[in-house]
C-alpha cells in the first residue's frame, strides 16, 4: 500500500510540474538561470519529464522549420569555415554531483507540490510567483547585456589603448571603423559598427600596414560580422603596425589586400 | 544517435557530430530567422554565420543553462534582430508588413512544395490570435515573459499557463 501511495504521489508531482507550463518556456529560453538549472535537474531525474521536454522542442522545430521553405545552404559550405581548435576534454560531470542535482529536484518537486496547493486555493498567488519568477528572467536578461557592455567600456578605458580612427575610402566612402589597440597585450579591439554589413560570400579582412615600404600584414578576416551584435572584434595584432586597413574579400580571405575594395584605412598617429 | 553524446563531441570539435545536428536544426534556424528578416538570402548568410558562431563558442555551451536547440535559437534570434538594424535592412524594408509567422505560411504560394506545410498551416489557422502572437513573441523572437506581457497587454503571471494552453493546442494538431 505505501508503495502506491508513493507512487501516486510521485505521479501527481510530475503531473503537475508539466501542467504548470515551464517546461515549454525552458524550450523557447525564456526562464531565469536557476530555473533553467532546477528544470535541468528535474529532467535528469525524471525521464516522464525528459520526454515531455523532447515533444515540447519537436513541436517547436517542425512548427520553425515549416515557415521556411528557402535554400538552407548544405553543410559543405559551411564545413570549410569550420577551424578545428585544439580539442579540449570537457570533463564528465562527477557522480557525486548526482546527490546535489537530486537534491535540487526534490526540492523543485516539493516546490511545486506547494505551488500546487496554492494553486487550489487561491490562483491569484501562483500568478504572483510566475510573475515574480519572470522579473528575475528580466533582471538578468538585462544585466547579461549590461555585463557585456561594460566589459568593452573597461577594454576601451585602459590607459594602455592607442586609439585609430579609420576613415571610408573611395569603395564605401560612408564606411568608418575605430581600432583601440594595447600594445602590452598585442590586442586590438576593432569596432566596426560603422561597415556595411558584408554581401554574400565575401568577409572583410583586416591588415596590419607598414608605410615604408608599404608592407601589408593580414590580421585574418571577421566572420561573424552578423552574429557579432556589438561589432567589436578581438584581434591578436604582435606587428608594429604604423596603419590599419580593412577590405572587402572573397570568403576565406586573400593573401593581399584588394586595395580597389578598401572600405577604411587609418595611421596610427606617433 | 543519442543527443548528448552528439552535443558532447561537437564541444570537442568533431565535424561529423556538428553535421548531424546542422541538419537536424539548420531548417528551423533558419525559419526563426526568416520570420525576422524575411529575405531567403539574407536568411541562408545569417544561418551560415550563426552556426559558425555556435562551433566558435561550442565551449561556452552547458547543457544545465539549457537545451542544445534553446542555445541556437538564442545566437540566431540575436543575430537575425541585429541584422534589422543594419542599414541595408533598412533599405530593403519598403512595404513590407509580414507580421506573424503564420503570415509567411500563407504567403508561399508553392504549396505542392511540401504537404506538411499545408497541414500545419491549416493548424496554425486553428490557434487563434492570442497563441499565434504569443508563440511568435516566446519562441520565434525571444521576448521575455514582461516583454511579451507588455506587447500583447495580458497579465505578466497568466503568460506561463497561457502559453502551455497554445502549444498543447500545436502538438494535439502535430500529433507529438
Amino acid at each position: 500500500m505505501g508503495n502506491y501511495a508513493q507512487y501516486w504521489e510521485y505521479k501527481m508531482n510530475i503531473e503537475e510540474y508539466i501542467a504548470s507550463g515551464i517546461l515549454e518556456l525552458y524550450v523557447a529560453g525564456s526562464l531565469s538561470e536557476k530555473e533553467n538549472e532546477e528544470v535541468h535537474a528535474a529532467i535528469q531525474k525524471y525521464p516522464e519529464l525528459l520526454a515531455e521536454v523532447e515533444s515540447i522542442e519537436n513541436a517547436i522545430l517542425q512548427l520553425t522549420a515549416a515557415t521556411y521553405q528557402g535554400e538552407v545552404a548544405s553543410f559543405e559550405s559551411l564545413k570549410n569555415q569550420l577551424v578545428q581548435k585544439e580539442s579540449k576534454v570537457i570533463p564528465i560531470q562527477k557522480s557525486s554531483n548526482w546527490k546535489l542535482i537530486s537534491g535540487w529536484a526534490a526540492a523543485v518537486l516539493f516546490g511545486s507540490i506547494l505551488m500546487y496547493n496554492t494553486f487550489q486555493n487561491k490562483q491569484s498567488t501562483s500568478e504572483i510567483v510566475s510573475e515574480k519568477e519572470a522579473l528575475e528572467a528580466q533582471i538578468e536578461k538585462t544585466k547579461n547585456t549590461l555585463a557585456e557592455k561594460e566589459r568593452l567600456l573597461e577594454i576601451l578605458r585602459d590607459k594602455d589603448i592607442i586609439s585609430v580612427p579609420l576613415a571610408g575610402q573611395d569603395a564605401s566612402p560612408n564606411s568608418y571603423a575605430k581600432v583601440y589597440w594595447n600594445k602590452k597585450t598585442n590586442t586590438i579591439y576593432l569596432d566596426a559598427k560603422g561597415l556595411p554589413a558584408p554581401p554574400k560570400g565575401k568577409v572583410y579582412q583586416v591588415w596590419s600596414l607598414k608605410i615604408t615600404p608599404l608592407t601589408p600584414t593580414s590580421l585574418g578576416t571577421i566572420d561573424t560580422f552578423t552574429a557579432n551584435s556589438s561589432k567589436v572584434f578581438t584581434i591578436q595584432n604582435p606587428n608594429e603596425s604604423e596603419a590599419f586597413g580593412i577590405t572587402l574579400e572573397p570568403a576565406g580571405g586573400s593573401s593581399s589586400p584588394s586595395l580597389d575594395q578598401l572600405y577604411a584605412l587609418g595611421a596610427v598617429s606617433s | 544517435m543519442n543527443q548528448e553524446l552528439l552535443i558532447l563531441q561537437f564541444q570537442q570539435q568533431d565535424v561529423q557530430a556538428y553535421e548531424k545536428l546542422y541538419n537536424a536544426y539548420c531548417k528551423s534556424i533558419s525559419g526563426v530567422i526568416n520570420t525576422i528578416v524575411k529575405d531567403a538570402e539574407v536568411t541562408e548568410e545569417i544561418t551560415q554565420d550563426v552556426f559558425l558562431k555556435a562551433w566558435n563558442n561550442a565551449a561556452s555551451y552547458s547543457p544545465s543553462k539549457g537545451r542544445f536547440f534553446t542555445w541556437l535559437l538564442n545566437i540566431a534570434r540575436n543575430a537575425a534582430i541585429d541584422y534589422t538594424r543594419s542599414k541595408k535592412y533598412k533599405q530593403s524594408q519598403q512595404n513590407q508588413t509580414t507580421d506573424f509567422f503564420v503570415d509567411i505560411l500563407e504567403t508561399h504560394d508553392d504549396l505542392n512544395s511540401s504537404t506538411n506545410a499545408i497541414g500545419l498551416k491549416e493548424m496554425v489557422e486553428k490557434l487563434g490570435d492570442n497563441c499565434k502572437s504569443l508563440i511568435e513573441l516566446l519562441y520565434f523572437k525571444g521576448y521575455t515573459q514582461v516583454e511579451a506581457s507588455e506587447e500583447l497587454n495580458i497579465p505578466l503571471g497568466t503568460i506561463k499557463t497561457k502559453n502551455k494552453t497554445c502549444i498543447g493546442q500545436l502538438r494535439s494538431v502535430l500529433g507529438v
